[in-house]
């Protein structure tokens, strides 16, 4: 029998037709061997990739050991990797082609508040399920989105109690990006140390390429504060801590920060600049912990990398776990049944105890107050168990109203 | 509070003719406008990180700096710049790619984080306020730098003939003067101001791939406010754009420091178009 081509292509699509019909391979048992797929949306180059380059490895780790142990559902999960060079029109276009084009069931990733801004209603628009795998500044409330990163609440209640109950430092001077993480974060600072019965001296915003901290140093010491909080963020205001210590110097005014060590600063900045630095935090290296432990020489075997490992990895690690059990919970990986199953998911992971949180999507745990040492690590001082995501519980009810997907902004 | 003010000035003054010096001179001298001035400057910082970890003493790592980002330099001027003199929108182009280019390779080859190096270097404690001992030993390097070059400038046959050239490039060539030899040296120059100052920033903002990104954007203002003549018009521009964010940061903030001298660049720019020296016809 001869084939004419036309009759070979009719032939041939309607095979293909026919072979990528999700149902009719279901119905034959065929969809067994189907991998699952997770596209992993992140910062490999740019500016941005100090805070992506490990969480990257960290994602492909977890992917990796939800494969080796059978995989997901019966089926292997397949991951694909798209660099959104710290650009958001990459995530806008790569979140796109993953609906599109690669058909994910899940997407992970985006770093910046305003790279999930990006991504969240193209997610919305596919009707997909996002894990944004972050510290924020809280707010989301979006039934297709995840959180398992700290939001201000959960993480400033803690250190403003350490530093002004147990250290009595209750005169503090405030530092912070100026854009919204930062602008919100120094507002839950305020409120804070306020209502543990501390004062805030002054609060100052630094746009994100200031490298000169010489003006604010000297007003920092004409102010005499009992310690200087930071919400700093970057590669620019890195600058601040090695020319603070050049000058005051931690002995003289002791530091507290937010997002230090996000961007593994501590494994990077000189030693004298590391130590005695206070740090809320949901992981470090150097928790005595087993599950820390494991984590850490897990990820350095797998990364083939010995260096600091950090919150950032962790995250990226900890998004992916959450996510997969939220998938075994509702024994379905399609994106509106994995909503519907995320209240109460927990997953023990390398920070301690991670719980879905499904008024809001976000994460309870526990917090870490650490404080840098002259490894260029964190030793632990203190642990809060199981804190919840309180500033976005207060504005977010996503059990009554299931179709929110605003950001809100905390009132204070 | 009078002397912290006058400190933070001088610093700042310090600062802006550090970084904007070497820019000065490739675009008096040549007109051309190095878009990757700030990339030079981060490949001198990555040198001197580089030489201080091999352990050599911080001043010889500057002028390891200086002088390794002065031969790249000239590498580039051969390889890039020469085919593209007399057209600025090329070398604008072409040095803009250059720039992303060193980015990627840095990027690749020492990875995104900071490097820092541990130089200690203590404060001093004047009227209750601590100051880094360090901002004075950049204060001096930068008025140093200024200083040489004028000197190098008025008081050197090199310099007669670079300002000959610099003045009326036919009428030097037609007395015998080398005219690719001067551009040549000029930008080689210009480079190793640019590594020398990327080298001294490294103890306050350490070595990344991004260095030259938070410095670049100012150099060029003051480049542009400065006008045609490299000096003059760096130490003006400088003077002035370091007396406002000195004070209006110490008084008010660092955004309205950056803004006052935002909005200063803009109104000089419409009542002096070609910058504070665009009306001299002669000077450094």
């Amino acid at each position: 029998m001869t084939l004419s081509r036309r009759q070979f292509f009719r032939t041939a699509s309607g095979a293909v037709a026919f072979a990528s019909s999700y149902g009719v391979l279901a119905k034959a048992g065929l969809a067994q061997g189907n991998p699952i797929k997770v596209a992993n949306i992140l910062d490999a180059t740019g500016g941005l990739n100090i805070y992506c380059l490990k969480q990257i490895k960290a994602t492909a780790m977890a992917i990796d050991e939800i494969n080796k142990a059978g995989g997901l559902l019966g089926r292997p999960v397949e991951l694909i990797f798209y660099d959104s060079q710290s650009n958001n029109q990459f995530n806008s276009q790569y979140a796109t082609q993953a609906f599109v084009r690669d058909k994910v069931d899940v997407l992970i990733g985006g770093v910046t508040s305003s790279s999930r801004e990006v991504m969240r209603p193209i997610v919305q628009r596919f009707k997909g399920f996002y894990v944004y795998n972050a510290l924020y500044e809280g707010g989301v409330c979006d039934r297709r989105h995840m959180c398992p990163g700290l939001v201000p609440a959960q993480q400033v209640a803690p250190l403003v109690d350490y530093v002004v109950n147990e250290k009595g430092l209750k005169k503090g001077y405030i530092l912070a990006a100026d854009y919204n993480y930062g602008q919100i974060t120094a507002k839950w600072m305020q409120k804070f140390i306020r209502e543990k019965g501390g004062e805030d001296l002054a609060v100052e915003f630094f746009p994100l390429d200031v490298t000169n901290f010489a003006p604010v140093i000297s007003r920092i010491q004409s102010a005499k504060p009992d310690v200087v909080w930071s919400a700093l963020v970057g590669d620019a205001h890195m600058s601040f801590f090695r020319q603070y210590q050049a000058t005051v110097g931690k002995d003289n005014i002791p530091l507290a920060a937010t997002t230090y060590g996000l961007g593994r600063e501590n494994a990077t900045l000189t030693p004298d600049e590391n130590e005695g630095i206070m740090i809320a935090t949901s992981f470090i290296d150097a928790l005595p912990t087993e599950a820390a432990k494991s984590f850490v020489e897990r990820f350095k075997a797998f990364s083939g990398e010995d260096e600091y490992v950090g919150e950032y990895a962790e995250y990226g690690y900890r998004g992916t776990m959450l996510w997969a059990e939220i998938v075994k919970k509702a024994n379905s990986v399609a994106p509106d049944d994995v909503m519907a199953a995320v209240d109460g998911v927990t997953f023990d992971g390398a920070g301690g105890r991670y719980t879905m949180d499904g008024q809001t999507n976000h994460v309870i745990m526990d917090v870490h107050i650490a404080v840098g040492n002259r490894e260029g690590s964190f030793d632990l001082l203190k642990s809060f168990s199981q804190q919840p995501p309180a500033d976005t519980q207060a504005v977010c009810n996503l059990f009554e109203n299931p179709n929110d997907t605003k950001q809100y902004e905390p009132e204070l | 509070m009078i002397a912290t003010t006058l400190y933070l000035i001088i610093y700042s003054i310090s600062l802006l003719m550090l970084v904007s010096l070497g820019l000065a001179i490739i675009f008096g001298m040549m007109k051309v406008i190095n878009l990757a001035h700030g990339e030079f400057m981060m490949l001198g910082a990555y040198a001197c990180v580089l030489c201080v970890n091999a352990g050599a003493p911080l001043w010889l790592a500057f002028a390891a700096a200086a002088l390794a980002v002065g031969l790249f330099g000239i590498v580039v001027e051969r390889l890039i710049i020469r085919f593209l003199y007399g057209r600025i929108v090329d070398t604008l182009l072409a040095t803009w790619g250059l720039s992303l280019f060193l980015v990627g390779l840095v990027t690749t080859v020492f990875g995104p984080q900071a490097w820092s190096i541990s130089a200690r270097f203590g404060n001093v404690s004047f009227g209750g306020m601590n100051f880094s001992a360090y901002t004075f030993v950049l204060i001096a390097i930068s008025i140093g730098m200024v200083v040489v070059t004028w000197l190098i400038a008025r008081l050197t046959t090199v310099g007669l003939i670079v300002r000959g050239t610099m003045q009326d490039a036919t009428v030097a060539s037609g007395l015998g003067v080398n005219r690719n030899l001067v551009y040549m040296g000029t930008f080689g120059y210009g480079a190793a101001l640019a590594g020398l100052a990327g080298a001294v920033l490294v103890p306050i903002t350490g070595a990344s791939p991004s260095l030259g990104l938070f410095f670049v954007a100012k150099a060029f203002i003051n480049v542009i406010i400065g006008g045609h003549l490299p000096l003059i018009g760096t130490i003006a521009a400088s003077s002035l754009f370091g007396t406002i964010d000195g004070f209006v940061s110490y008084v008010w903030s660092s955004v309205v420091g950056e803004v006052s001298v935002l909005i200063v660049a803009v109104i000089l720019l419409r009542l002096l178009p070609l910058g504070i020296t665009g009306r001299l016809r002669s000077g450094l």
